[in-house]
């Protein structure tokens, strides 16, 4: 059970860093952190004690194997995070040429 | 024939990059050929249900094992509203986008964002749905900053940020089931929820989910964005975020969760009307003090989407097909507001109300479909926001929701003095010193928004066989509750 708390912890500490920091970089790292913490949560979910590969062989099918199902999903949640961190970061870049500046702060010609 | 409707903006975003190598406007032509093509079948998908509910398995194989796609009555609404907005929207498109470098990589995204919506709308399975809600946003981050303006830059970050929070916790929510039923088919998922000793997951997830879907819906609490990333978009972008994806992403997927996976009850009725309730009131209040026209636009979206939460919320018959009746008539009059706003920007390069001024005389076109647009939104009969609205209310009074109903009111009388504001300031005043070498729009961007206004006028006009025809199907989809589980599983 410990595990999984800490598993929400990594994933508060994200959330934290996402919503709270003002530098644009510490942000994409926070999500970084966040979408990473998710994984593991799926990865957690699949894994069993001294479990092995399900391979059904000339030996038979495995008796204690890991649920293949969340691994193959976070594969492509993977993939997804990649192209959204992607686009944060190149969004971010031609922010930094805009305004020559990181801070969040800074930025804030939008309100009402 | 269901996977159609992912398969063709599929092929189109593949195909876009290549043509245009060869031929420059042929990207616009092939973009337009495919919305065409997805409207059709959209249409067609009308009779199909008559012959009851669809379901493909994809690759062959049945649920609970394989991916299925689904379609029942409120798939071929949302299905005819994407499809509708998105290929107007596109026709609008190909003048307005002229003015901006790469037309080839705007209409390659926006092919992703149709096909991640259809995906959306069709899909069948917890988290091939959160694969489409991600292809549909990482599409609409993209496009909010396709101007490449500093404002524009802003706002999309903006939007990423919280988009990138509401899918983490929507993913969180999808492991969290996935942990203790172990099964992704929503069919599936519905049934075993039902055979689960403690609710303690429930409850747990439907918190995770009213967040997650209520920040793509932009409903009250989470807001914030809406109002900077749907004006930086370029015009036809902006009526397809207002118009569809909030509701697409946002509200549809909330009420197929809420109503078919979870099961709909007292708690997460109260969550809707509420949130609801103060969606339409800070929205229109918000959207009061606005001189900048697209923005205005962007508050009002938050209050109609207050009003399709609060109807489907009421969980009468009556109530969700006035929601849902809404949910179609605002994607129309949004989207051509959204359309009238582009045409604004066009011609004068300002949207600052105040600094705009009788242009009545000189876009004609604009003007007319605008007031058509206005008074629908505003519910002056017999235009097409009246009768939706006029169901909510009879239904909140029906359901003793008294508070409800009388916010309706009042949020429907305060919308009509904020585009009563909107005609004066843009159309019908007459002052000195204004832009001048006003020209109306050209040829394919009037045809978008004259269509609209005819449909206003004739979904106002015809609106009993129409809401017999396509919402009461779509109503009895979400009031079938969690026997979404027997028909899926039982069909085919």
């Amino acid at each position: 059970m410990s595990i999984y708390i800490l598993c929400l912890i990594l994933f508060a500490v994200g959330l934290y860093c996402l919503l709270v920091k003002r530098n644009l970089i510490k942000k994409i790292v926070g999500l970084g952190i966040m979408e990473y913490a998710i994984n593991l949560f799926f990865i957690l979910l699949g894994y069993r004690d001294n479990g092995e590969a399900p391979i059904l062989d000339k030996y038979g099918a495995a008796v204690n194997f890991v649920d293949p199902l969340p691994q193959a999903l976070i594969l492509t949640s993977i993939v997804i995070g990649l192209g959204v961190t992607a686009l944060m970061v190149a969004i971010t870049i031609r922010l930094y040429e805009k305004y020559r500046t990181f801070d969040i702060d800074e930025i804030r010609r939008l309100r009402g | 024939m269901l996977p159609i409707f992912v398969i063709i903006p599929l092929a189109c975003a593949f195909l876009i990059p290549i043509v245009s190598k060869f031929r420059k406007g042929s990207s616009a032509l092939l973009v337009n050929l495919g919305g065409l093509l997805l409207l059709f079948f959209s249409v067609k998908s009308i009779f199909w249900l008559r012959e009851g509910v669809r379901v493909y398995y994809v690759g062959g194989w049945k649920p609970p094992f394989g991916i299925c796609m689904t379609l029942d009555g409120l798939s071929v609404l949302m299905l005819l509203v994407v499809n509708l907005v998105g290929f107007l929207a596109l026709v609008y498109s190909i003048d307005y986008i002229k003015k901006y470098s790469s037309p080839a990589l705007y209409y390659t995204l926006f092919s992703l964002l149709l096909a991640g919506l259809n995906g959306v709308v069709i899909s069948g399975d917890m988290f091939n749905l959160f694969v489409f809600i991600e292809i549909t946003s990482i599409a609409s981050y993209a496009l909010v900053a396709f101007g490449v303006e500093a404002e524009d830059l802003e706002a999309a970050f903006k939007y990423l940020v919280l988009g990138s929070v509401a899918s983490t916790l929507i993913l969180l929510a999808i492991g969290m089931i996935l942990g203790s039923v172990s099964t992704l088919n929503m069919a599936d998922i519905g049934k075993s929820l039902l055979a689960l000793p403690s609710k303690n997951l429930i409850l747990y997830c439907t918190a995770l989910f009213v967040m997650g879907f209520g920040l793509k819906a932009a409903l009250v609490p989470f807001h914030a964005w809406l109002p900077d990333a749907h004006p930086a978009a370029p015009a036809p972008m902006s009526a397809m975020l207002s118009g569809v994806v909030i509701k697409t992403i946002g509200v549809y997927a909330l009420s197929r969760v809420m109503f078919n996976i979870i099961g709909f009850d007292r708690t997460i009725s109260d969550i809707f009307i509420w949130l609801g309730i103060i969606s339409m009131f800070v929205g229109v209040i918000l959207a009061i003090g606005q001189w900048d026209f697209k923005r205005l636009l962007a508050y009002h979206s938050i209050s109609q989407i207050g009003y399709v939460v609060f109807g489907i919320g009421l969980g009468t018959p009556l109530g969700i097909m006035g929601g849902l009746f809404h949910l179609f008539n605002h994607s129309l009059f949004k989207s051509l507001l959204f359309l009238n706003a582009g045409s604004l920007e066009y011609a004068s390069g300002t949207r600052q109300l105040d600094k705009m001024g009788g242009f009545s005389k000189e876009m004609p076109v604009t003007s007319t479909t605008s007031l058509v647009a206005s008074l629908s939104i505003a519910g002056v009969p017999p235009f097409c926001g009246f009768w939706s609205k006029l169901m909510i209310i009879i239904a909140a009074f029906q359901a003793h929701n008294i508070i409800g109903g009388i916010v309706c009111i009042v949020v429907g009388m305060v919308t009509l003095a904020s585009f009563l504001k909107v005609q004066k300031y843009a159309f019908t005043r007459k002052i000195e010193g204004v832009i001048s070498g006003i020209k109306e729009s050209p040829f394919y961007m009037s045809f978008s928004m004259v269509a609209l206004a005819l449909l206003c006028i004739a979904v106002g006009l015809f609106f009993a066989p129409f809401i017999d025809m396509v919402i009461r199907p779509a109503a009895d989809a979400l009031l079938g509750g969690l026997n979404y589980s027997a028909i899926i599983l039982g069909a085919g």
